[in-house]
C-alpha cells in the first residue's frame, strides 16, 4: 500500500481499536477484551519465529475462539496462579501501518513493546503484531492476532498475561 | 573432602522423609550434581528421529555441556561436543540443518559430521599434528532405546538398559500406542525457563498430589478428568523403578472406565483412523487394552519426562535457573491423532500454558521458600504406612503419595555419595 493510497480516516479508526485492544488487555479486564473477537478468531503467538506452520509446529499459543475462552476463563477462575498478584502491565502499541485494505477485512501491522511487573521481577517484552479485523455491524471485531516476540527463539518465562 | 565425609554430608541432607532445602540452591551442591549425575550416568539428549537423514545435526546440551547431535555418513548417532578444539569458539550456531561439516567461524577450521577434523586453515602452519588428537570431544557412550538417544560421559558403568531397569515397560507402553511402533519429534521446542533448581521439575513430574490444587483452574474451565485421576479416591499407583526413575501409572481408572482413548480425553468416534490403524496393527482385541491404557506418565531420571502426550527435556541452566523443552509427541503414521496431540500440548504446556505456567509459579516461589536460612528441611513422608509391592517388586504408592521424591532423593544420595 502506497503512501499515496492510504486511507487516514479508516487508519486513526483502526489506530483507536488498537490502543483500545491494548488499554483492555494492560488492565485485565478480560471480558471485555473477549469481546473484541470475531466468533472465527484465532490468536497466534509463535515459538522460535513467526516463519512456522502453527498447524505443524509448537506456538506459545495457538487458540481459536473457543480455547480464547478456556484462557479468559481461566483468568477469572480466581486459581490462575501464574497470574496471581495480579500482574501489572502497560504497553505501548506503535508503527501501526495499514498492510491490506479488503474492504470488509483490513489487516493492520504494529509494534509493540510491554513493560511488565509480576510477583517479583518486571520484565520488558517486545513483539511484531498483526490484525486482521473485520467489521460486524459497524465495528471491528479480531479475526486474527499474530504476536511475532522479538526473542521468541530464546527460553521464555512466564507469559501470564494478555500479550 | 574423602569419600567417607561426602558421604555423612549427604546422609546428614537426605533424609528418607525429608531432604535439606540448601540441596536446591547450594552453588557447591550443583557442581557436584554436575560431576557425578549430569556427566555421569545417562543423559537423555534427543530423539532419532530430530535426525532422520545422513549429516542432519541438532543442537542439544548435557549438563552445561554444549552438544551437536549429528548422523553421520555412516547412518551412526554421534555426540560431539559443539566447541571448536583450537581455542574454543562455539562450532555451530545453527539450531538444526544438515551440513556434511562444521567450520569454526574464528579461524576456519573444519570438523566432520562425525567431529573429525578436516582442515586448519593456512594448513603449512601445523607440522607434526596429528588431526586425530584435535578431533572434536565426544560423549563417549550413545545408546538409544525405542529411538530415545541417552549419551554418557562415563567411560565405564551401567549400560543403558541396565540404567533404564524397570522404566524401559514405560518407553515400550509408549511406542504400543503408536500404530506403526515408533513415535517421532518433528514439532519443534516450547522452551520455557523458570528461576527454580531442576530437581523441583524432576520431583513435580511425578507428584500426584498437586495436580487437583495447582491445575484447580483448568477442571473449573475445561471439561478435563484429571481430578479423577490424582484425586483422594484415585486407583492410580505411584511407582518407584529405581535408579530414579518413577511414574504415576493411570491404568488402573483407565481401567475402570474401559473406553479406549478415555485417557486422552477423546473417543473412538473422533479418531478414526487411528483407531482402524490401531486394529490393523494389534488386532482388535489387543489394540482395544492399548488404547484403554494409554501412554505413560514418567519422569527417567535425570531430564526426561514422557507426560502422555508430550516430551519434557529438563536442562539444568545453574543452581537456580532451568529450561524445559517441550515438544508433542508424534507417532510415526497416523496424522489425525498427532493434530490432537499438537492442539493439547500447545494449550497445556509452555511460557502460556494453561497448565505449565502455574507449575512454573510454583517451582519459582518454592525455589524461593527453599533459601531460608533457617536450616529449611522439606517433608516427603506423605503415605510412607502404605508403601508395598506390586507383582514385579517395585515400590508402589497412592498416586498422591510422596514415593515418587522419596525414590528420585534415594538414588540422588547414591550418586552424590559414590565417585570422588
Amino acid at each position: 500500500m502506497s503512501l499515496a493510497e492510504i486511507n487516514y480516516s479508516l487508519l486513526r479508526e483502526v489506530e483507536q481499536f488498537l490502543y483500545l485492544e491494548a488499554r483492555l488487555a494492560d488492565e485485565n479486564r478480560y471480558r471485555d477484551w473477549e469481546a473484541l473477537w470475531a466468533d472465527d478468531g484465532i490468536y497466534w503467538v509463535p515459538a522460535n519465529s513467526g516463519d512456522i506452520d502453527p498447524e505443524l509446529e509448537m506456538s506459545i499459543i495457538y487458540d481459536n475462539r473457543s480455547r480464547i475462552s478456556v484462557r479468559v476463563n481461566q483468568f477469572l477462575s480466581g486459581k490462575r496462579f501464574a497470574a496471581q498478584p495480579e500482574i501489572q502491565v502497560r504497553r505501548v502499541v506503535s508503527n501501526v501501518e495499514l498492510l491490506q485494505d479488503a474492504g470488509e477485512e483490513v489487516r493492520v501491522g504494529s509494534n509493540a513493546i510491554y513493560f511488565v511487573s509480576g510477583e517479583t521481577d518486571d520484565e520488558m517484552w517486545g513483539s511484531r503484531n498483526e490484525f486482521t479485523l473485520r467489521r460486524v455491524d459497524g465495528e471491528f471485531r479480531i479475526v486474527r492476532k499474530n504476536v511475532v516476540l522479538v526473542n521468541a527463539a530464546k527460553a521464555l518465562p512466564n507469559l501470564a498475561f494478555l500479550i | 573432602m574423602n569419600k567417607q565425609g561426602a558421604a555423612s554430608k549427604y546422609a546428614d541432607l537426605i533424609h528418607s522423609d525429608g531432604v535439606a532445602g540448601s540441596l536446591y540452591n547450594d552453588p557447591d551442591v550443583f557442581q557436584e550434581e554436575l560431576k557425578k549425575i549430569w556427566y555421569t550416568t545417562w543423559v537423555y539428549v534427543g530423539h532419532e528421529s530430530e535426525v532422520p537423514n545422513t549429516h542432519d545435526f541438532v543442537m542439544k546440551s548435557i549438563g552445561l555441556e554444549p552438544i551437536i547431535m549429528t548422523r553421520g555418513k555412516d547412518g551412526e548417532i554421534n555426540l560431539l561436543v559443539n566447541t571448536c578444539t583450537h581455542r574454543g569458539n562455539k562450532l555451530c550456531t545453527k539450531p538444526k540443518g544438515n551440513a556434511r561439516s562444521f567450520t569454526c567461524p574464528y579461524h576456519s577450521w573444519t570438523f566432520a559430521s562425525d567431529g573429525r577434523l578436516l582442515g586448519q586453515a593456512y594448513p603449512d602452519g601445523f607440522k607434526n599434528v596429528d588431526k586425530a588428537d584435535l578431533a572434536l570431544g565426544r560423549v563417549p557412550r550413545v545408546a538409544s532405546y525405542g529411538g530415545f538417544v541417552f549419551g554418557s560421559f562415563a567411560e565405564e558403568g551401567p549400560s543403558l538398559e541396565e540404567h533404564l531397569g524397570g522404566a524401559k515397560e514405560t518407553i515400550d507402553r509408549l511406542l504400543a500406542n503408536s500404530p506403526s511402533g515408533e513415535i517421532e519429534v518433528t514439532t519443534g521446542y516450547l522452551k520455557h525457563k523458570v528461576k527454580g533448581n531442576w530437581k523441583l521439575l524432576v520431583e513435580n513430574e511425578t507428584d500426584g498430589y498437586h495436580p487437583g490444587f495447582v491445575h484447580a483452574s483448568v477442571f473449573m474451565v475445561s471439561d478435563s478428568r484429571i481430578n479423577e485421576l490424582y484425586g483422594d479416591k484415585s486407583t492410580s499407583l505411584s511407582r518407584d523403578y529405581g535408579n530414579g526413575h518413577t511414574e504415576i501409572d493411570l491404568r488402573p481408572e483407565f481401567r475402570k472406565r474401559g473406553e479406549e482413548l478415555s485417557w486422552f480425553n477423546t473417543n473412538k468416534e473422533r479418531l478414526p483412523e487411528y483407531v482402524e490403524q490401531m486394529k490393523a496393527a494389534y488386532g482388535d482385541e489387543k489394540a482395544r487394552q492399548i488404547m484403554i491404557d494409554g501412554t505413560p506418565h514418567v519422569m527417567i531420571f535425570p531430564n526426561l519426562f514422557i507426560a502422555e502426550i508430550q516430551l519434557f527435556v529438563i536442562e539444568p541452566i545453574s543452581v537456580s535457573e532451568t529450561v524445559q523443552h517441550v515438544t508433542a509427541i508424534q507417532f510415526k503414521g497416523s496424522p489425525d491423532i498427532n493434530r490432537r496431540l499438537r492442539q493439547q500440548t500447545m494449550g497445556s504446556v509452555g511460557p502460556a500454558g494453561f497448565l505449565l505456567a502455574d507449575d512454573s509459579v510454583m517451582y519459582e516461589r518454592t525455589h524461593q521458600g527453599l533459601k531460608t536460612r533457617t536450616g529449611y528441611r522439606t517433608y516427603t513422608g506423605r503415605g510412607n504406612h502404605r508403601e508395598r509391592l506390586d507383582e514385579d517388586g517395585y515400590l508402589v504408592g497412592d498416586s498422591t503419595d510422596d514415593l515418587p521424591s522419596r525414590g528420585i532423593w534415594k538414588h540422588y544420595k547414591s550418586l552424590m555419595e559414590a565417585g570422588k
